[in-house]
């Protein structure tokens, strides 16, 4: 009776406060003026993950990032909500992919972890908006895939019942394990950190991370194992160099263009049952809402 | 997304007061936990860091979570059903979330599922959590009872109950009954021991109880049959699974409707005693009554933060005569006192706490040692203070809560009486906190010791002895001007007699002179060390002369016989 459940995350800049120096004169995202954080529908997915593991007996819950060594941070949050371990792929020549090569890495570093019986995802990142690292990951795992999934409705050691949101209602599928899931905004907020989580795990740590910051990390993780952060690079999961970073991406941005949105005209509506009728028709013509 | 912890950098401050090093080593004992815990600290800065960061967490819950739910949890409040009590939604959604996040049980032992925390931070905690939501406040903060159980009950019963405190039991303690509020002496409730069954058995009416279905209840009740008067008294503890305590009804209040106050009736109720017999009112409702109080003075500064908070962001935004209301003189004159007065009560609030983490580690280990003659002096010393400011602090707190949010409501005007702002909420919620725990009258009749004694007078010296500079070291001139017109008036009080009714009369001018003298050193002394405090204590010196000279007059010209007239005018 247990499940091996693998969360992917991933470390965006929070583009939901962007102020003016959001983006470069270049027009890439200026990183360094948007705080990091865990990006949302992830911690969608974590908190389904955990929710599981509230479920069903002896669930193990791990966390798989790709990013620089300071996304130990998001494996650190994970653990403070209850999640068993995690994991950072960080290696320069990952530095680049698309969502390809990034679907790549990444199945190869679940598939180091062994017999894993469900991956949950948030549904998009909030940096690219893509929603394609999901489901590509579910193919190269060879697993069938559930996206924008909002609620478990049944789980037990063997499958998974799950309401999905979709545009224009709701749907409701079964999946034998293993499968992979993508989560959307409409699944529950995931939980606040634990107290005793926090205070225990406050100092993992992965070993890119430590030697930044100058810590003796083998003394620590001797005397206290759990707060080491597992950390790979490319040839730990065993990707092959010409899938992985630039020369495993075949997406090219060509031209990146800063879009200032300005008033053109405006309407005056009249506030009667048959003028709001036409506008609200007007708007979702014009694909504004709906 | 907020964090009330994080967006208030006087929080802060007060954590890292220099006496936290000591506190934390005789809490932690030396840090004996480190290697049977993975989340025990192994020393202070690791002490202090779990705190902060325990903290952001009781911010961050309180911000998204009891903040939102304030107003319909103050709409819906709770209800009767099956002769349960039924939180609001919104109050059941903020016990989880706290509860979910291991925030129940933070001061108890790590044996018993605590998080071990000094009083401190967890009286921040509470602060915070106050500023969220008031009411919601009482059913958090109630888990000091899990205190009194540990500090006084038997290891079965320690065993029992105190490991549910943490997975979120709820708490209530039951002292008031119809004919016995302000004077306990007369509590009828009556407990008999069932020698077939083993265990006592409780029978009568509680009434006005906060949080009055909770899990775990503490009963001060009559087991001495004949007596009348309060060494007649224990305390029992009882467990709401017995099923055998009957909700009568739930009282509708004015003010902190989410926390329900309750009618009960015990009908043959089994319960165990806690502690000796005839020692529950002399002894342990005495103690559970200071913590109480403490918890009052942290639900007075959450609410007068919150209120200040909300007064400046609408004299910002209220525009009349061309300009934000905040730039007129009448109305940032209250602002700025708002933001003084809880920077007073708030920093007597922690100085408060730290005496009692002093005396309470010092007690606690004094039950598994014997304590050296320097700590047996330490502990009596620490005890007397925090005694003495407990109820100074109740006083203060509770009744500047009240003008806070009184001139909160002014600053919003005319829309500060309609139920469309935060405010309206606040000024009901904050009418409870000078009169529960015992009322501000009480209050004074506990903290006229301190003046008579000269604990206070000896306390505020200590105070001036600390080295400031500049303009700061002006501001400690005058107060030191104003401790000796304060003791001047002391002295004459006493003339009337400390036992006489004349003297009563006065008491309560003498405690608050003293009020404001211990609350405007600290503050003087807090500015030294950071200059965030600088402006608040120039404030404060200069309200505290005036009304330190107001009360001076007073009594300078008091004559007994006015006593007369305000008995004969009635």
């Amino acid at each position: 009776m247990s499940l091996k459940i693998v969360v992917l995350a991933k470390q965006v800049p929070d583009t939901r406060n962007v102020g003016k120096d959001a983006m470069t004169e270049e027009g890439t995202v200026n990183r360094a003026a948007l705080p990091a954080i865990f990006n949302p529908e992830d911690l969608n997915a974590l908190e389904m993950a955990l929710h599981i593991k509230d479920i069903v007996p002896q669930t193990e819950v791990y966390v798989l990032t790709m990013g620089p060594a300071r996304a130990g941070e998001i494996v650190r949050q994970s653990l403070y909500r209850g999640a068993d371990g995690g994991y950072v792929i960080s290696d320069r020549k990952v530095a680049g992919s698309d969502t390809l090569a990034t679907s790549y890495t990444i199945s190869q570093g679940v598939k180091k972890l062994g017999k894993v019986d469900l991956v949950l995802a948030g549904r998009q990142a909030i940096d690219g908006d893509t929603a394609q690292v999901g489901p590509q990951t579910a193919e190269k795992l060879n697993m069938p895939q559930i996206t924008y999934a909002e609620q478990v409705l049944f789980v037990d050691n063997e499958k998974i019942r799950i309401k999905r949101r979709l545009e224009r209602g709701v749907e409701e599928v079964e999946c034998q394990f293993p499968c992979m899931i993508t989560v959307g905004s409409s699944a529950p907020e995931c939980r606040f950190p634990i107290a005793k989580q926090v205070m225990k795990y406050k100092n993992a740590i992965n070993k890119a991370e430590a030697e930044e910051k100058g810590i003796d990390c083998e003394k620590l993780f001797a005397a206290k194992p759990y707060l080491e952060i597992g950390l790979w690079s490319a040839a730990d999961v065993e990707a092959e160099d010409n899938r992985i970073g630039l020369s495993g991406s075949p997406t090219k941005v060509k031209k990146i263009e800063n879009v200032v949105l300005t008033v053109k005209e405006s309407v005056n509506v009249e506030p009667t049952d048959e003028n709001l009728d036409a506008l609200v028709k007007d708007l979702i013509a014009s694909h504004i809402i709906g | 997304m907020g964090n009330f912890f994080t967006d208030n950098e006087r929080l802060k401050f007060h954590l890292h007061n220099d006496m936290m090093k000591e506190i934390i080593r005789l809490k932690e004992r030396d840090y004996a936990d480190k290697d049977k815990y993975d989340f025990a600290p192994e020393s202070y800065e690791d002490a202090i860091d779990s705190y902060e960061k325990v903290l952001e967490i009781v911010g961050e819950i309180t911000a998204d979570v009891l903040a939102e739910n304030a107003k319909d949890v103050d709409i819906e409040g709770p209800k009767i059903e099956d002769n349960a009590i039924v939180y609001a939604k919104g109050t059941q959604r903020n016990h989880e979330a706290l509860r979910d996040a291991g925030l129940y049980g933070m001061s108890l032992p790590r044996q018993y599922g605590g998080l071990n925390f000094s009083y401190v931070p967890y009286v921040m905690a509470a602060e915070i959590v106050s500023r969220g939501d008031c009411g919601f406040a009482n059913i958090w903060g109630l888990q000091d009872c899990a205190e009194t159980i540990y500090e006084f009950g038997s290891e079965e019963i320690k065993n029992e109950y105190l490991p549910r405190i943490n997975k979120g039991a709820t708490c209530s303690m039951d002292l008031t009954e119809p004919d016995a509020g302000s004077d306990l002496q007369a509590v009828r409730l009556k407990a008999t021991y069932d020698e077939q069954a083993g265990v006592w058995r409780l029978n009568g009416v509680k009434r006005f109880i906060t949080n009055g279905d909770a899990d775990i209840k503490l009963v001060l009740a009559r087991s001495e049959e004949g007596t009348t008067d309060g060494r007649g008294l224990s305390y029992f503890v009882y467990d709401r699974n017995n099923k055998a305590v009957t909700v009568r009804r739930i009282e509708n209040k004015l003010g902190i409707k989410g926390s329900p106050t309750a009618e009960l009736v015990f009908n043959n109720a089994p319960a165990q005693i806690v502690g000796d017999r005839k020692l529950g009112l002399i002894k342990y409702v005495m103690s559970l009554m200071n913590g109480a109080r403490l918890g009052v003075g942290a639900q007075s500064v959450g609410l007068a933060e919150a209120a200040y908070r909300e007064a400046v962001k609408y004299a910002n935004e209220r525009e009349q005569f061309g300009k934000p209301i905040a730039n007129f003189a009448q109305v940032y004159e209250m602002l700025g006192n708002m933001r003084a007065k809880t920077d007073a009560i708030r920093t007597l609030l922690y100085e408060t706490a730290r005496q009692v983490d002093m005396y309470k580690s010092l007690d606690a280990i004094s039950r598994e040692r014997k304590l050296s003659v320097e700590e047996k002096q330490l502990l009596k010393s620490y005890s007397r203070l925090a005694d003495a400011l407990t109820p100074m602090l109740k006083l203060f707190s509770s009744e500047y809560a009240n003008q806070i949010a009184y001139d909160c409501i002014q600053v919003h005007g005319g829309s500060g009486f309609m139920k469309d702002y935060a405010c309206e909420r606040m000024y009901r919620d904050a009418r409870i906190l000078t009169i529960y725990e015992g009322t501000s009258q009480l209050q004074v009749v506990a903290a006229i010791k301190g003046v008579t004694s000269g604990i206070y007078a000896a306390r505020i010296k200590e105070y001036e002895a600390v080295e400031v500079s500049g303009e700061l070291a002006s501001m400690r001139q005058e107060l030191i001007k104003m401790r000796e017109r304060y003791e001047a008036a002391v002295e004459k009080a006493k003339e009337l007699g400390t036992s006489s009714e004349a003297f009563d009369f006065v008491s309560r001018r003498l405690v608050e002179m003293a009020g404001y003298l211990v609350m405007t050193n600290l503050l003087v002394n807090d500015a030294a060390r950071n200059d965030i405090f600088t402006r608040s204590a120039r404030i404060m010196t200069k309200l505290s002369q005036s009304e330190i000279e107001k009360a001076a007059v007073y009594i300078d010209n008091f004559d007994a016989n006015i006593l007369e007239d305000y008995k004969s005018i009635l």
